[in-house]
C-alpha cells in the first residue's frame, strides 16, 4: 500500500459495511480503467455470495473482453467459443441439473455471432442465467460496430457514424426475446449509476433465484460503457449511457412470468 | 450522523475518476502526485474533518473493487447495504 491521508481506523467500533466478495477473484482485471465490466463482475459475485451460490456456480465465459471472466470468479468456470456460451450452458445444465449455470456475454458475442445460440436456448427455455453487458460495441479487437452500435455512432468500422441505411438499425434483444414463450424473466438494467447499479444488483439475484426455482430461461441485460473505444472518460462514459444508449434500449422489465413475483 | 471510513486499497486503484464523483462528501480525491505501480494516480481518502459517512456510494460505482467501508453505526447488517 501507498501512503495515505487515510484517517485512522481503529479507534472505536468500526464495523465493514461493505467488503471485497467472496465469489471475486482476488486478482485484478486487465479491464481498462472505469469499465462497467468491472461493476457487472462485482455485482454477480455479491449476489452469488448473497445467495450462498458459490460452490454450486459454473460461469461461462464468452469471447470478448470479458474473456477471462472464468478467471475472475471463485467459482466453477469455462470458456465457450464465441457467442456459443449459452449452448455450452445448455449442455452442462442438463447434465448438472443441480448446478447453477451463469453465461457472461458481451453484445457482440451475443447478438452478432451467438444470435442464434441465445435465441434457441431462450426458445427452449433452458434454465440458464445469461448476463448480458450491452456496450453497444466490439471491445476486445478495437471498437467495431456491433449490432447494439448506435445509429450515427461513430466506431472503428463506421468511421462516418452508423448508416442505418446501409446497415439496418441497433437490435434490442432483451425485448425480442421477450416475445418468445421460454423465458421466465428478461430485463434491462443499466450500470450508469449508483442507483441504476443497485436495481442491476436486484434483477441479478431475482434472475438466479429464477434458475434456482427451475422457472427456466433468465436474462439481465445491463447497459454498460466502454470508455477505451467509445473515446471518452469514464465519467463521461456513464453520462453518454444515460443520454445516448437509455433512449434506444428502455430500461424496464420484458418477460416477468407470474411465478417470478413470488419468488 | 453516523461515522465511517474507507480504506482504499491503492495498489488495486486504475484511477478510473469514478469515485470522487458520487462521494456525498466529497472526501475522495485523486491523488495527483502519487503514482501506484502501474502508473495510475489512485484515489485517496482525506478526511480529516471526519465527514465520511460510511455510506458506501463509493463501493458501489468502483469497477475494480478496490473500497473497503466501515461505519461505527450500521444501520443494518452487512449485505443489505448494497442491496
Ligand atoms: C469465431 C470468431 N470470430 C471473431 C472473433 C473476433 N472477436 C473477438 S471479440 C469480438 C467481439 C466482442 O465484442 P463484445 O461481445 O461486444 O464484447 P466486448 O469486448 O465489447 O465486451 C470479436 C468479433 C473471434 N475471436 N472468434
Ligand atoms: S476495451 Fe472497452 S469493454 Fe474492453 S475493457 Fe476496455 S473499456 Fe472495457
Ligand atoms: S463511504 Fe460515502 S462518505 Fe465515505 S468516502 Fe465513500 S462515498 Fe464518501
Ligand atoms: S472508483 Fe475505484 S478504481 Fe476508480 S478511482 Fe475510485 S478507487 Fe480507483
Ligand atoms: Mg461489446
Amino acid at each position: 500500500m501507498l501512503a495515505t491521508l487515510n484517517a485512522p481506523i481503529s479507534e472505536n467500533s468500526l464495523q465493514v459495511v461493505y467488503e471485497y466478495p467472496e465469489s471475486l477473484s482476488p486478482v485484478v482485471t486487465h479491464y481498462c480503467p472505469g469499465c462497467t465490466h468491472g461493476i457487472a463482475h462485482r455485482l454477480l459475485a455479491e449476489a452469488l455470495d448473497e445467495l450462498g451460490l458459490r460452490e454450486k456456480t459454473i460461469l461461462v465465459a464468452p469471447v470478448g473482453c470479458s474473456v477471462f471472466a472464468y478467471q475472475y470468479f471463485e467459482t466453477d468456470g469455462c470458456e465457450a467459443a464465441h457467442g456459443r456460451a449459452p449452448a455450452m450452458a445448455t449442455g452442462l445444465k442438463r447434465v448438472q441439473p443441480d448446478k447453477i449455470v451463469v453465461t457472461y456475454q458481451g453484445d457482440g458475442d451475443l447478438v452478432s455471432i451467438g444470435a442464434a445460440e441465445i435465441l434457441h436456448a431462450a426458445a427452449r427455455g433452458e434454465n440458464i442465467t445469461t448476463i448480458f453487458v450491452n456496450n453497444a460495441i466490439y471491445g476486445m479487437t478495437g471498437g467495431q460496430m456491433a449490432p447494439t452500435t448506435l445509429p450515427g455512432q461513430k466506431t472503428t468500422s463506421s468511421p462516418f457514424g452508423r448508416n442505418t441505411t446501409m446497415t439496418g438499425s441497433p437490435i434490442r434483444m432483451s425485448e425480442l426475446l421477450a416475445n418468445l414463450d421460454g423465458p421466465a424473466y428478461i430485463v434491462r438494467r443499466s450500470l450508469h449509476d449508483v442507483k441504476n447499479i443497485r436495481k442491476a444488483k436486484k434483477a441479478i439475484i431475482t434472475a438466479l433465484k429464477v434458475q434456482m426455482a427451475g422457472l427456466g430461461f433468465s436474462m439481465v441485460e445491463l447497459l454498460s460503457s466502454c470508455p477505451t473505444n467509445w473515446g471518452i472518460q469514464p465519467e463521461k462514459a456513464l453520462e453518454w449511457i444515460e443520454d445516448n444508449m437509455v433512449p434506444y434500449f428502455p430500461l424496464g422489465d420484458y418477460k416477468v412470468r407470474d411465478e417470478v413475483n413470488g419468488l | 450522523m453516523a461515522k465511517g471510513t474507507v480504506v482504499i486499497n491503492q495498489d488495486r486503484c486504475k484511477g478510473c475518476g469514478l469515485c470522487p464523483t458520487v462521494c456525498p462528501q466529497n472526501v475522495i480525491f485523486m491523488a495527483d502526485d502519487v503514482l501506484n505501480a502501474k502508473g495510475y494516480h489512485p484515489a485517496t481518502l482525506v478526511d480529516l474533518d471526519e465527514q465520511c459517512t460510511g455510506c458506501a456510494i463509493c463501493a458501489v460505482i468502483c469497477p475494480d473493487v478496490c473500497i473497503t467501508v466501515y461505519r461505527e453505526t450500521p444501520a443494518k447488517k452487512h449485505a443489505p447495504v448494497l442491496a
